[in-house]
């Protein structure tokens, strides 16, 4: 996500400026922010003495954003009337899921066709596996679905796609339309960027409430969260398709008297293909991250159950649906990938229809065998309870045992983390006087990138200040930066080791490309397992989220140093050490950077989604939001997240520019 | 008949920043710097009777397709007017250049400009698509000039799994089918081998003998403008240096820039001898005459065998319009000439 984030801005990437009295300058800034340090410190150091106003913001700075919100709400609500647009565009979707519902699960609705026998659905996946992406695939679109029936699971399975198969196509088509209109319209794209980065730095809660209160509760209202949601990697990818259509193409559009209109839907759009796809791609895997996620307004599906689960610490159930909603999310990731990069076929000119759609007729054949055999055998129509093959209680034995035998070395971490790591360092950040952070926080934008971000900095934290909720906010900061602090300890080794030889670099890339799409949720099933319901749980889930970018980047980096400059080292006759140490590392840092954005960006998300299992941060505030329906609450909130998280892309983005800049002006 | 198929008047185009007043500011002052803008056309003034191939020469970067663009309007011009059949294309609304482009214009782009997500049959059938013709006359036009162009067997394939010459191909294909009265090429032969070549060339040659269609070319390789031009625009920084017959620019270079441009090749391949004739001014010169248009490389056996000093000219219908200086003729031959 933050990468097409750092994709789309490049667009708008400032001139260098001139380089005359750049020293005059620099030294300037060197001093500026090493002021502002010694200012900071010096806060810091005499805290007793400050008033308690700059100890904690002053009841005057703080504002009433939630009021002021929900009376917006409000007037949107009732005055304006949107309660009934929003209410009937629900209905619309409620319409469709209705539909779908019927088909995949049977729901009592038109067109009362369903359910269709699972065997027949899992035979089509296979199908359309292999028209997409060959054997292998095949076996992993049908074995999925095979797995789920099997496993008892079909029916929740259901509820989960039926509205994954509606929301989709309409996030794909509003994202397409909107970033057509961005397109086309410049001043719109100026308007939108902006709310872009914010939605895409809200947290999935945040999006939530709004929701609920225009639409309620359940399968509507997760529907509707789901696909705005999934709007903005839409929007963004439709934009960069479309920017880079090569000029001739066009030109060669216009010469042949093609219209405007004809110039977008074929020329344009057929051109900006690959980008497209890759957007519906993103947009499923955002779908299913929202759809499990939105089990807490009241979704059904997989999610719920394992929301369930996971709150009555029934592992091995939760453990199966974790694997289901794995299986899944890979399913539909290759699915949309393959499709993506799928290439044409040709048929000989002259090629007999039959030949021509064969895998059509394939298809046709199984799939209506199957129809027919399910009449007959009810287990291929549909797995009963009875029948369902469920692993949970050998599971929960093997992690029982497992989980005795490690106590030990868990139970040791845990005490250690707590008592040696988060206590003190959560105890020291409550500590500081607030404005020692914010100086302390201009000082850092300053060194990274000069008096403009030292000051944007200032913007996005003066307003958390301001919303009264500083506290919870430096636990949700302590939080994230122990958890990718300690990801860092333990996955750039990793990395460096991974990076040593191309295959194990190439396995581990596919690993973390892997792991990636696996929604957030899911993290949460091991650690609750090791460490049941407490601090070190969180901090361990949004290590291994936050831990996955960080590998996958510094291993780009590591392996994306042109040979030549190793060579060059050898020749010099470095040692394996000193040329990590002198030649790839600085090289590859930059890039290791954009992995600690993304890593921030990730920890950000799950801090918040994890509340659930105990923490005292933004996150457990914004459950409780939701669960209250307070959209000012929720949103302040949501807002407070965000800007955290635009903060830390913006230093940590400027920092890596500043250093490709340098390299560039001294080459 | 006599009004110009194209006319371009004091056409400037300018990139950069501020274009419209740099383009103001060097039509005062010429030698103004450049200030972050780039010339690619500099007041350029240009007449293409109906019926005339102007082939268009310059090193690269020259603004040779820059050129062809504000003739097509695919970019608008920063000053000046371009009339095509004697309509300011300027002024042109969005619906009246769509029909224009339609109706009357065709090009080939320098980069082929295919449409990646279309097989090449469906690329070459677009423009007639656009022309709103049904699916199977296109289909069967397609095919027609795909054959024409030696790519039937590859009408399902896509661009890029092309090679660069065969998607040249389809991108002359494509312009083929509609066979357009105004025909901007650019450069439309530079992948191609030299025996496709030659083919394209002679393809493209009868079908302007066929109807007068107007043709502007871009190319790099003088020995295929020679085969081709009714005339040659040479072009420096933007500004055409130099618009006249091919016997015109080597016999009389205009600018020291232009005799460099056409030092290496060889004269006597460009030089007619219609174009070394000098009027007989009442004196009689006497036995066979050479035809006007013949070069004197093909002439020079003859030049060689010959006792006459002067030798007359005929033109195509036999008057006789001069005499031919067999000693200059000669040294044009064997490169002494100036
Ligand atoms: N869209 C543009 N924006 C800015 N500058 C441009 C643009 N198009 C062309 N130029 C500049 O205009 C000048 C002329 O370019 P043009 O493409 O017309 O050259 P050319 O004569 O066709 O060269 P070649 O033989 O390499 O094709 C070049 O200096 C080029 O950099
Ligand atoms: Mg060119």
């Amino acid at each position: 996500m933050s990468d097409l984030k750092a994709d789309a801005s490049g667009f708008s990437q400032p001139a260098p400026t001139p380089r005359t009295g750049g020293i005059a300058i620099a030294t300037a800034e060197l001093s500026g922010w090493k002021v502002l340090l010694v200012l900071a410190l010096c806060l810091a150091a005499g805290k007793i003495l400050l008033p308690v106003g700059m100890i904690r913001p002053p009841d005057w700075m703080i504002l009433p954003f939630a009021a002021w919100i929900n009376a917006v709400f409000d007037f949107l609500r009732y005055d304006l009337g949107l309660l009934s647009i929003t209410r009937t565009i629900a209905d619309g979707i409620e319409w469709c899921l209705d539909v779908t519902g019927n088909l995949l699960y049977g729901r009592n609705r038109w067109p009362h066709l369903g359910p269709i026998p699972w065997s027949v659905l899992a035979i089509s996946f296979a199908i359309l596996g292999y028209a997409l992406g060959g054997w292998k695939l095949a076996v992993l679109s049908g074995g999925t679905l095979v797995w789920i029936a099997v496993m008892g699971q079909w029916r929740w399975a259901m509820e989960t796609l039926s509205v994954i198969v509606v929301a989709a196509p309409l996030s794909v088509l509003i994202g397409m339309v909107t970033g057509v209109t961005a397109w086309r319209w410049s001043w719109f794209e100026r308007a939108l960027n902006p709310l872009l980065n914010i939605a895409q730095s809200m947290p999935h809660f945040a999006y939530m409430i709004p929701v609920v209160v225009f639409i309620g509760v359940g399968p509507k209202a997760g529907a509707v969260v789901t696909i705005i949601f999934s709007v903005p990697p839409m929007i963004r990818l439709t934009l960069l398709g479309l920017r880079k259509v090569p000029e001739e193409v066009v030109e060669a559009g216009k010469m042949n008297g093609a219209s405007q209109w004809a110039l977008l839907t074929r020329v344009r759009l057929p051109t900006a293909r690959s980008e497209l796809l890759l957007g519906v791609n993103q947009v499923i895997m955002q779908c299913l991250a929202m759809v499990v996620l939105a089990s807490f307004i009241g979704m059904p599906g997989l999610g719920q159950r394992l929301l369930q689960m996971l709150q009555a610490l029934r592992i091995g159930p939760a453990f199966e649906i974790g694997i289901t909603i794995v299986l899944i999310a890979i399913t539909l990731d290759r699915l949309s990938k393959a499709w993506a990069t799928k290439k044409p076929v040709h048929h000989e000119s002259g090629t007999h229809w039959m030949a021509r759609h064969r895998l059509w007729l394939v298809w046709a054949g199984f799939a209506s065998v199957a129809w027919l055999v399910a009449q007959v055998i009810p287990y291929l129509h549909e797995v009963t309870r009875s029948q369902a093959l469920s692993m949970a209680p050998v599971i929960d034995m093997s992690v029982n045992w497992f989980l005795t035998l490690a106590a030990p070395v868990t139970e040791a971490i845990r005490r250690f983390l707590i008592i040696w790591v988060l206590i003190p360092f959560r105890d020291a950040i409550l500590w500081l006087p607030f404005t020692a952070i914010l100086v302390a926080v201009a000082a850092l934008g300053w060194a990274l990138g000069g008096r403009r971000s030292a000051l944007i900095c200032l913007a996005f934290m003066i307003p958390i200040a301001m919303t009264g909720w500083w506290d919870r906010a430096m636990i949700t900061v302590y939080t994230v930066l122990t958890a990718v602090g300690l990801a860092a300890l333990v996955s750039l080794p990793l990395s460096v080791w991974g990076a040593g030889n191309a295959t194990r670099a190439r396995r581990m890339l596919l690993v973390c490309d892997t792991l990636q799409t696996f929604p957030s949720f899911i993290y949460l099933i091991p650690v609750v397992m090791l460490f049941g319901v407490s601090d070190v749980a969180v901090l361990a889930a949004v290590m291994v989220f936050a831990g996955v970018p960080l590998v996958r980047y510094t291993i780009e980096g590591l392996n994306g140093i042109e040979p030549e400059v190793l060579e060059a080292g050898q020749m010099n006759g470095t040692t394996w050490w000193q040329a990590l140490r002198h030649i790839r590392l600085p090289l590859a840092f930059p890039t290791i950077l954009i992995g600690f954005n993304q890593s921030a960006m990730f920890a950000l998300f799950m801090v918040i989604i994890a509340a659930f299992i105990g923490t005292q941060d933004l996150g457990q505030e914004m459950q409780r939001a939701l669960s209250a329906t307070d959209v000012g609450k929720g949103l302040t909130l949501g807002f407070a997240v965000a800007f955290l998280g635009l903060m830390a892309d913006h230093l940590l983005m400027r920092w890596s520019r500043n250093i490709h800049e340098r390299r560039e002006a001294r080459s | 008949m006599s009004e110009p198929a194209i006319e371009c008047c004091n056409v400037w185009k300018v990139f950069g920043p501020n274009p419209v007043a740099h383009a103001r500011t060097l039509k005062q002052e010429p030698s103004a710097g450049s200030d972050g803008h780039v010339v690619a056309v500099r007041d350029v003034t240009l007449r293409v009777k109906r019926g005339e191939m102007l082939v268009v020469m310059g090193l690269s970067g020259s603004g040779k397709s820059t050129l062809v663009r504000c003739l097509s309007r695919l970019v608008d011009v920063t000053d000046g007017v371009i009339k095509i059949d004697g309509q300011d294309i300027g002024s042109l609304s969005e619906r009246d250049l769509i029909a224009l482009r339609r109706e009357k214009m065709g090009m080939v782009f320098q980069s082929f400009g295919l449409l990646p997500h279309r097989t090449v049959l469906e690329n070459v059938a677009f423009p007639l698509e656009m022309r709103g013709q049904s699916r199977s006359a296109r289909i069967a036009r397609a095919r027609e000039v795909l054959a024409l162009v030696g790519l039937a067997e590859r009408e399902d394939y896509y661009p890029r799994e092309l090679s660069g010459g065969q998607q040249q191909r389809v991108g002359i294909a494509r312009s083929l089918a509609i066979e357009p009265d105004i025909w901007f090429l650019d450069e439309p032969f530079s992948a191609l081998d030299p025996l496709i070549r030659r083919e394209m060339q002679d393809e493209f040659l009868r079908l302007k003998q066929l109807s007068d269609r107007t043709i502007v070319f871009i190319t790099h390789d003088f020995d295929e403008a020679l085969r081709l031009a009714d005339r040659i625009a040479i072009m420096k920084n933007g500004a055409i240096e130099q618009c006249d017959t091919p016997d015109r620019i080597v016999l009389q270079p205009a600018t020291d820039y232009v005799a460099r441009f056409t030092q290496g090749i060889d004269r006597a391949r460009v030089v007619h001898a219609g174009a070394l004739c000098t009027p007989l001014n009442g004196s009689i010169v006497e036995g066979a005459p050479v035809a006007s248009d013949v070069t004197i490389r093909a002439l020079s056996r003859r030049l060689v065998a010959e006792t006459r000093a002067l030798i007359p000219v005929a033109d195509s219908q036999g008057h006789i319009i001069g005499s031919l200086n067999r000693t200059q003729a000669l040294d044009l031959l064997l490169g002494e000439a100036q």
